[in-house]
């Protein structure tokens, strides 16, 4: 059998192309599909029964975030804080790292080598890193806080300071790649709009407020999409910062994607888990349609 | 980031914007920002020089304030290499960061090359399905995943086995999509020449349109080992017995025991940190240029 041309490359293109669309269906499609499933049924590996339940996993969700106190809510509201403060906080930070980097010739390289060394290391390594600087008496932090004569401080075993410090490591070792996007952002602003502002007389403040930030428009609602999707997953650091893994001292830094593990994994609620990890599906879905309409939005 | 993508400018430096000028202030702002600048680098690189320094510390040093060891010691490392699995939590960690990259070079620029060179009914639908599957959290997937590796298609379970490790990231939609945008800018006449001296189809992708994606390959190697190698909450599902741990997950369990060895914690961090620091400090200009180009995240 002869075929065209055209044929023969349809014919090779699917050859190529039957692995990935396998994997695709069978490693991503399909147990995407069965999250949903699950989340409908009392899912627990060890019975010998799955019953469907309908919706009885979503109204026992609901069911805990209406409660005063309940771990499950507790889980959302501390990753809603971690994203509130640490997205914010971190890209204001990089930005503020890149404007001086952009401006600077001599050992920039180092310090863009430096600032972004954090983002690939091991999350688990430097968690329990920053673990051990926040241990009283031999940790760095208090070390240094008492040479300076301040009162020593318990970090992550207070209610009111694990949080805060649990999202210090977050923001600290993500912040090398919002600086290099940032950067990457910079240099594709044209150099006479710079020269054009300072035939203009214009001050730095107004370079910045009406040329930089607003070209560097595309870069922040990339960042802050990727950054707050990156923040509402976080699940290592909590894990390798905490007593056993357990998101305390009295659930104040567990995170809804923790709350899942121990849910699945250690109780077997396989069902309420996943139903879990559907509402947090929703909210980066949420976050991901915001994003696109403001893009859109803008060139129109 | 909406700027083209092609094999001539990938890697090239674009010439840095700087405002000119300003000669009266510019000293004073060059010297905060360096002065500013140096003490943000040291923020960065003190939690490492504690890790080193503490993972030479002998046990008894540990609850002191001395930040570095009054009598260094190699002890750590000689238990942690004896005493714990941490020599085979590298091997796994290696093993697995080795078998995903080879396949995802392989697949993701295979299936990259054929969406940007080639045109076949179902095209588009099969590209959008890829795509949208990036924005399913790998989380929703965890529990299905377990369910599977427990009970598979293929063999007893993937529970334990490097595959079963491995085989969410053989293929991954982020480096398709980064290959297609690559090979779109291999040029068509050099294919259909190829294919008029009788070069077949599959002589094609790996004798023309790879040669001349290598960079772009690269980069896609160096951020899928590193993804790899520091990945963790599939690991820790899918593995149960010690001498299977990677290396995070090895890490996570020497906290097991009520009494928290720290030395031995930072022996474990740094002998997982440094040789990769090394690796990336020599190609961080790759590395940093191929985020940039791709916002990639590792």
């Amino acid at each position: 059998m002869k075929l065209t041309l055209a044929k023969k490359k349809v014919v090779w293109a699917y050859i190529f192309l039957a692995i990935p669309i396998v994997f695709f269906a069978y490693i991503r499609v399909y147990p995407a599909l069965f999250a949903f499933q699950m989340s409908l049924h009392d899912y627990n590996p060890l019975a010998a029964e799955q019953p469907f339940v309908g919706f009885e996993n979503y109204e026992r969700l609901f069911d805990q975030l209406g409660k005063r106190k309940s771990q499950t809510k507790s889980a959302f509201q501390n990753t809603i804080n971690y994203v509130l403060l640490g997205v914010p906080i971190q890209l204001c930070l990089a930005l503020a790292i890149s404007l001086m980097l952009n401006e600077i010739r001599f050992m920039s390289t180092l310090y863009r080598v430096m600032f972004f060394l954090p983002f690939v290391t091991s999350t688990i390594a430097i968690a329990w890193v920053f673990r051990m600087l926040y241990q009283p008496r031999f940790g760095l932090f208090n070390v240094i806080l008492q040479l300076v004569s301040l009162p020593q401080q318990p970090f992550l075993r207070s209610t009111q300071q694990a949080l805060p410090s649990v999202l210090a490591l977050v923001i600290w070792q993500g912040m090398g790649f919002a600086i290099i996007i940032f950067l990457a952002g910079l240099k594709q602003i044209p150099r006479t709009y710079y020269e054009a502002a300072e035939v203009d007389g214009a001050s730095r403040w107004h370079t910045f407020r009406y040329i930089t930030f607003p070209l560097l428009n595309p870069s922040l609602v990339y960042l802050l999409v990727l950054q707050t999707i990156s923040f509402l997953r976080m699940f290592a650091p909590v894990i390798a910062m905490t007593e056993q893994g357990r998101g305390g001292p009295l659930d104040s830094t567990v995170t809804v994607v923790l709350q899942t593990y121990r849910e699945a994994f250690q109780s077997f609620n396989m069902g309420y888990a996943s139903s879990l990890t559907v509402v947090l599906f929703a909210l980066i879905l949420g976050v991901t349609i915001i994003q696109l309409s403001v893009t859109s939005r803008r060139i129109n | 980031m909406a700027q083209s993508i092609t094999p001539s400018n990938i890697f090239k430096d674009q010439g840095r914007v700087t405002t000119v000028g300003r000669a009266s202030d510019d000293w004073k702002y060059k010297f905060f920002s360096y002065l500013l600048l140096t003490m943000i680098a040291f923020t960065m690189i003190v939690p490492f020089m504690w890790m080193i320094s503490t993972s030479f510390k002998p046990e008894k040093e540990i609850l002191r304030r001395n930040v570095f060891p009054v009598e260094p010691t190699l002890d750590n490392y000689s238990d942690v290499i004896n005493k714990t699995d941490l020599p085979l939590w590298y091997k796994n960690s290696f093993i697995v960061a080795v078998m995903s990259t080879v396949s995802v070079a392989f697949f993701d620029s295979l299936a990259g090359f054929v969406f940007a060179k080639y045109n076949f009914p179902g095209k588009r639908p099969i590209f959008i399905i890829f795509l949208t599957s990036l924005m399913v959290p790998t989380e929703m997937l965890l529990i299905p995943w377990f369910i599977m590796s427990s009970n598979p298609p293929i063999g007893a379970t993937w529970v334990d086995t490097y595959w079963g490790i491995a085989f969410p990231g053989v293929i991954t939609a982020s480096g398709i999509f980064l290959m297609r945008q690559f090979m779109q800018g291999v040029p068509d006449e050099l294919l259909d020449a190829g294919r008029i001296d009788g070069v077949s189809e599959f002589g094609l992708y790996w004798r023309v349109a790879v040669p001349l994606s290598l960079p772009a390959i690269g980069a896609l190697c160096i951020f899928n080992f590193l993804g790899n190698w520091n990945a963790f909450i599939w690991p820790l599902i899918a593995t149960t017995r010690s001498e299977m741990f990677t290396l995070p997950v090895g890490i996570q369990q020497f906290s097991s025991e009520a009494d928290t060895p720290w030395n031995l914690i930072m022996t474990g961090a740094s002998l997982s940190v440094v040789p990769l620091l090394i690796v990336v400090i020599i190609f961080q200009r790759y590395i940093i240029e191929g985020i940039a180009l791709t916002g990639l995240k590792g």
